[in-house]
């Protein structure tokens, strides 16, 4: 699609693309290109040399097993953040396309979490479950479950998972409720004089015609779960413990800033790349419910 | 609703009910928390909201958090500059550079927008290392414009813009050309006015996105006078052995989450737009 009417000057539309493209130049390309080539390099911890290694650095992470373990952590945590902020978001917005009265009411009382930072979120459900001071895990003490996230690492999980699942909730039922008012009520009504009961018209007609939207939350939850939970993950355990809950972003950070292995960290920053530029093709090719520029 | 069914109504309020107060609960809990003394938190799990909140807020905003060398209050202020510098910088050059590459024809058009397009798939995240060097090497460490700059290129502003001036009919176009109107004329003059409606989405979406921007803002303030209030917040809970001040935690929070919290309450309908419309 291009305009028929255009206007035609000499430099004013450089002029006008120029701070977006030097912003990108400076601060995405660059970096981007220095990560890719840092990642074929072997710095010494001094930063004074660095001599050109090939596949060494991935050749190495991928054979670390901490790396190994660090992916499978992260997939764990990102397919669990999904799976249980989409079921609570779907649960809670097709009963507020159910509820007639209130359902404005509702809506603005289950949206207002997304603004809520992940860290943010992350130290609320820390305050809840620190081992000292938090409420929940007195009262699971009084159940006789001890809760320590700092030694337990499945507890650990379990923890990183709520908080960063807990403010998802918002953004998928935002979808989710537009996906459900977007389908016919005539449908719905036509099968309910069939004899269709409302379970039965949910899974049959309302869930399929659905699906486009739950499709793209998963692509987007993965991509939340993956990238943005840096945060929480750095307030609440910093990875640990015993690498329990070291997911690859937060690995990153903790191996090119703490550790100094530049190499290694670049290499790992090239696979995430290539991961979010997977996960954009996924989102710009197959679904179709995605505007199309 | 298409039959009557009473019982069914009645569970769909329940769990609604049920949802919204699991969803508020630990919110709830913080609010209740930065109105007691540490000493209450820590031995009595108050369920009900306390008489410090005066003193705990007044604490935070005016004097700070023990160990961090910034008050709430300059934090905040920080958080805000960012936010807002973050915002209106990424409107503004998103704009100009939709505006240029719609109405006009030039050389390099394609490139440049793929190469703004490029900037969809590389999140900060993805390549905290080098571009710290790169703003190591800029001397902008510790300063508004470290805080703000690297994160205002946005691909999916652009899009929007993109978007919205290819539904503008190419008639306001051609009049304002007849009335002798030059390309700025036209910007300024119709096209701006024009897309308020998206601004104004745009804006909540940016500003949540600003305010709550974490890694990048770690990485590259030392200085305690740049802390952001979420860089706040997590230094304060680093304490190593010690007890945390959670009743300073507490207000701050409060105090981190009700900007955009409240932007999202009474904008609703421009943060679903916005929401919608970018879908990132």
């Amino acid at each position: 699609m291009e305009k028929r009417v255009v206007f035609k000057h000499k430099f004013l539309p450089y002029l006008l693309v120029a701070p977006q493209i030097i912003i990108t130049l400076v601060f995405f390309i660059w970096p981007a290109s220095q990560a890719l080539y840092q990642s074929f390099l072997q710095e010494d911890p001094f930063g004074l040399s660095s001599k050109f290694v090939a596949l060494q650095n991935f050749k190495m992470i991928f054979t670390d097993e901490i790396y190994l373990r660090s992916i499978k952590v992260t997939l764990i945590f990102s397919f669990s953040v999904a799976a249980i902020a989409m079921c609570v978001a779907l649960l809670l917005a097709a009963m507020a396309d159910r509820a007639i009265k209130g359902a404005t009411t509702y809506k603005t009382l289950i949206i207002w979490p997304y603004a809520v930072a992940p860290v943010v979120a992350a130290v609320l459900w820390y305050f809840l479950f620190n081992p000292t001071v938090g409420m929940v895990a007195f009262y699971l003490k009084t159940l006789g479950i001890h809760w320590n996230h700092t030694l337990n690492g499945t507890q650990a999980m379990i923890l990183v998972i709520i908080a960063a699942a807990w403010r998802e909730i918002s953004y998928n039922f935002l979808f989710f409720l537009a996906g459900l008012q977007a389908i016919p009520k005539s449908f719905i009504e036509a099968a309910a004089i069939d004899g269709a009961s409302p379970a039965k018209r949910f899974w049959t007609i309302v869930f399929p015609l659905l699906s486009p939207t739950a499709f793209f939350l998963i692509v987007m939850n993965i991509v939340y779960a993956f990238f943005e939970t840096f945060g929480v993950i750095h307030a609440i355990t910093e990875g640990g413990p015993n690498e329990a809950t070291n997911i690859m972003v937060y690995k990153v950070y903790h191996d090119g800033f703490l550790s100094l292995d530049l190499g290694g960290s670049a290499a790992q920053s090239v696979i995430l790349m290539i991961v979010v530029i997977s996960l954009t093709v996924v989102q710009f090719r197959y679904i179709e419910r995605r505007v199309h520029y | 609703m298409v039959e009557h069914r009473p019982w069914l109504t009645f569970m769909t309020h329940a769990v609604l009910i049920l949802g919204v107060l699991i969803i508020a609960f630990p919110i709830y809990i913080t609010f209740v928390a930065s109105t007691h003394s540490l000493d209450e938190i820590t031995t009595s799990f108050p369920l009900l909201p306390g008489s410090q909140l005066l003193e705990n807020y007044k604490r935070a905003l005016a004097v700070g958090p023990r160990d961090v060398g910034a008050t709430v209050g300059t934090m905040m202020l920080n958080s805000l500059i960012m936010a807002l510098g973050i915002t209106f910088g990424k409107i503004a050059i998103s704009l100009t550079a939709a505006y240029a590459v719609v109405y006009f024809r030039f050389r390099f058009r394609m490139l440049f927008f793929w190469l703004i397009f490029i900037t969809l798939m590389l999140p900060v995240e993805v390549r905290i290392l080098p571009t710290y060097k790169v703003a190591a090497d800029l001397n902008i460490m510790d300063s508004y414009s470290g805080l703000i700059f690297p994160l205002i290129a946005s691909a999916t502003a652009t899009f929007l813009f993109r978007q919205f001036f290819m539904t503008v009919p190419d008639e306001l176009c051609e009049a304002v050309r007849i009335d002798g109107g030059g390309p700025i004329r036209f910007f300024f003059d119709i096209l701006l006015p024009m897309s308020r409606t998206s601004i104004a989405a745009l804006f909540v979406i940016l500003f949540i996105y600003g305010w709550n921007q974490y890694l990048w803002p770690l990485l590259i303030t030392n200085d305690e006078s740049y802390y952001t209030l979420l860089i706040g917040i997590r230094r304060m809970l680093d304490v190593g052995e010690g007890q945390a001040e959670w009743h300073i935690i507490m207000a701050s929070a409060m105090l981190a989450m009700i900007p955009p919290v409240l932007i999202v309450i009474f904008m609703q309908k421009q943060f679903v737009r916005g929401m919608t419309e970018t879908e990132k």
